[in-house]
């Protein structure tokens, strides 16, 4: 089955390309089993190639596709090809299979809109250059994937085009990723100038080879990747896009801006990490970003009023963990975390849609309520998800990819035990803000006016993504609790081990701080709370530390007045010069042509005479 | 037949063909300009002649019969020319007729 890999990206886009093409002729129901048929026949030639390659593993747990060569000029040469190898097999399952169930949670959540056609379509557009992007062996393809979600993002954030709001996001979220994108591409130039080579693998073992650690070269080339990873998975200082991308349709935040998509950025640093190890300080940066990141937006999020943007916050925070875990040099750690992160934010998302399309899209917390008794699935699926986020011990499967990043920080010296605290106090963080979003919109008063069943295709997804994130962590456990190591052991021929912990110490410590969390936003929100009052310190946290207010000040502002006080372009004004010149010397020329025989017979005269004159006397 | 030197020939043909030129240039009225042209064309003809004369060379006189014939066809256009200008305008004023100015 293996050889079929090439199918896996292509189908989405063959979805994808028959929905463009067929747009406005295809009927609603046929466009949904378009977009949602293409995504799941990917995911299930996934899960087969998958399978074989369990059962079967090739030579180095690597198996390479070229299908074409691509370019070939001045010693830069570029095979387009694929590379399956732990890594990108983990990521291909994610993004079909996920996927595959938003896509068919989105057949039945966006029936009825405008442009289903149009939404699909994109959406596999969407699939297929994820899929390209992590399947990629070397980096233009890659990159060509890159640029490719980044396009996907755009169309589906403005998908509601009539609001220009909704165009506004769009716009930000794909020139704030575009200034890490241009990060990104300047390092992928910088790598393939130095190495020579375009192939990720080659390029990695030349750079293990040819470069010592911690020589500056590395260092730039890595925190060039670095700016192009912060860029995509919305990291400090390139946070700004994601809260404002949830104006999107819901399954889209969920695909995009949960579980594929925003990954991107740890699945670059994961793939590349023989560059970061020569790195140690862009590696480290990693980790603070992380940091700092999932603490910033731990707050922001507790300081939300509406519910996308509350898991949006929390998106960038666990995004964070997935970095610090990077930055201490626990890979896998950070794969696991991606993996299940993937299952439980697109649940979460995905039973926020539910709510909201019973509520005729009322996203603010303070106007639901009640919703427990009233909207059974999506309460027992939000919550599900709630748990799994905030880690709640031996039962979900966020606990036990959390506790495999935090014990990976607390090996990590020094700078990993300030990690590690970081970590706690998020883990805290989490426990509070998603648990204090459940008890105000499923307990307390009752408001809005739920209408409406769910059909299967709403609680399907849901019912699987629910398992998955109470069962998904049970393929990594740590020693204490039976010593499972199935994804690490996978991913060992790729990402180099990490070290294991036996202390129970940072494992108690952070399901300690989780579960204090859970019992402070039970302890504030269990009875109906009012809206909070807008003090200096909440619009501080509600404004996610004011970035938006410093970068309008500092970069938009000064660009729209250079842009303004330009807008007559001055260059221009040099060949203004030159058209008016031409214009005053044919003003007094065109009184020579005034019509009378005599004057030009004069003229001709006098020409021929200077040149007779001329001819003879030169 | 009295030989003419060459240089007082020509002398006499540019005389004549700046006279000619300068009634062109001068006159307004279109009759007297045609016939300014007629002497600027003989005068053409008097090189001709008088440098056949002295290189004692057929061509010149082949090339005045040239320039006779040539300016018979140039009077009759011409004529014909004038009548449908004045026509439209009965001073045969040649400064009258700038339409065609830019």
């Amino acid at each position: 089955m293996r050889e079929f890999l090439w199918l896996v990206p292509l189908l989405p886009l063959i979805g994808s390309v028959t929905l463009m093409l067929g747009a406005g002729r295809l009927t609603m129901r046929l466009a949904g089993t378009i977009g949602a048929v293409s995504v799941g026949l990917a995911a299930i030639l996934a899960f087969t190639i998958a399978a074989g390659f369990l059962t079967n593993p090739p030579a180095g747990s690597v198996y390479q596709q070229t299908l074409w060569h691509w370019l070939n000029v001045g010693g830069v040469s570029a095979t387009f090809g694929l590379r399956l190898d732990p890594l990108s097999l983990v990521m291909m399952l994610v993004i079909t299979g996920v996927g595959f169930l938003i896509h068919l949670f989105a057949t039945e959540y966006m029936e009825g809109e405008d442009g289903y056609g149009r939404f699909f379509a994109h959406l596999n557009l969407f699939v297929a250059a994820m899929l390209l992007l992590v399947l990629a062996d070397n980096f233009l393809a890659l990159y060509t994937g890159w640029e490719g979600v980044g396009l996907g993002s755009y169309l589906l954030i403005g998908f509601w085009w009539r609001d220009p709001a909704n165009g506004l996001a769009a716009r930000k979220a794909f020139i704030v990723t575009r200034i890490g994108d241009t990060a990104l591409f300047l390092g992928l130039l910088l790598i393939t100038s130095h190495l020579g080579t375009l192939n990720i693998a080659d390029a990695m073992q030349h750079a293990t080879q040819s470069w010592p650690i911690g020589s500056p070269i590395a260092t730039l080339a890595a925190f060039l990747l670095l700016g192009g990873a912060v860029g995509k998975s919305a990291q400090l200082p390139l946070q700004t896009w994601l809260p404002d991308a949830m104006v999107g349709p819901t399954p889209v935040s969920a695909l995009i801006h949960a579980a594929t998509m925003v990954t991107a950025g740890v699945y670059l640093i994961a793939r590349t990490h023989a560059l970061f190890l020569l790195a140690p300080a862009a590696l480290l940066t990693v980790g603070i970003i992380g940091g700092a990141t999932l603490l910033l937006a731990g707050f922001s999020a507790l300081a939300q009023n509406d519910i996308k943007r509350i898991l949006a916050y929390s998106t960038m925070s666990q995004i964070g963990y997935m970095f610090l875990a990077l930055g201490v040099g626990a890979w896998d750690a950070a794969l696991f975390h991606l993996m299940t992160h993937a299952f439980f934010k697109a649940l979460l998302f995905l039973s926020a849609g539910a709510i909201t399309m019973r509520l005729h899209h009322e996203q603010d917390i303070f106007k639901m309520g009640g919703l427990a008794r009233r909207l059974p699935v999506a309460f027992w699926s939000f919550l599900i998800g709630s748990a799994a986020l905030a880690a709640l011990p031996l039962v979900t499967a966020g606990f036990y990819s959390k506790e495999a990043i935090l014990s990976g920080a607390w090996a990590g010296g020094t700078s990993g035990r300030v990690l590690w605290l970081a970590g706690v106090v998020g883990a805290f963080m989490t426990g509070l803000y998603i648990f204090r979003a459940v008890f105000i919109v499923f307990f307390g008063e009752e408001h809005g006016h739920v209408s409406g069943r769910y059909g299967w295709r709403i609680t399907t997804p849901l019912a699987v993504l629910s398992v998955l994130a109470v069962l998904g962590g049970l393929i990594e456990v740590p020693p204490v609790f039976g010593h499972v190591t199935l994804l690490s052991n996978l991913l060992a021929p790729v990402l180099p081990a990490t070290k294991e912990v036996t202390d129970i110490t940072p494992l108690l410590l952070a399901s300690l701080a989780a579960l204090l969390g859970i019992a402070l936003a039970a302890l504030f929100y269990w009875r109906p709370t009012q809206r909070p009052a807008e003090t200096p310190l909440w619009r501080f946290w509600h404004a996610a530390g004011g970035f938006d207010w410093l970068y309008n000040r500092v970069l938009v502002r000064p660009v729209l007045w250079a842009a303004r006080v330009n807008s007559d372009d001055f260059i221009d004004s040099f060949y203004d010069v030159i058209a008016w010149a031409t214009k005053a010397i044919h003003q007094q020329v065109r009184r020579t042509q005034n019509g009378r025989v005599r004057w030009y017979t004069a003229g001709l005269a006098i020409g021929s005479v200077s040149l007779i004159a001329i001819a003879v006397l030169l | 037949m009295a030989n003419v030197p060459l240089d007082q020939g020509l002398l006499l043909a540019a005389i004549l063909f700046a006279l000619g030129l300068t009634g062109v240039l001068v006159r307004r009225n279109l009759l007297f300009m045609l016939m300014s042209l007629e002497v600027m064309l003989n005068a053409a003809g008097i090189a001709f002649i008088v440098a056949g004369a002295r290189w004692a060379a057929p061509d010149g006189q082949i090339m005045f019969i040239f320039v006779l014939t040539f300016a018979a066809a140039e009077v009759s256009v011409g004529l014909a020319l004038i009548l449908l200008i004045h026509r439209q305008n009965p001073m045969l004023d040649a400064d009258a007729g700038d339409r065609l100015r830019g």
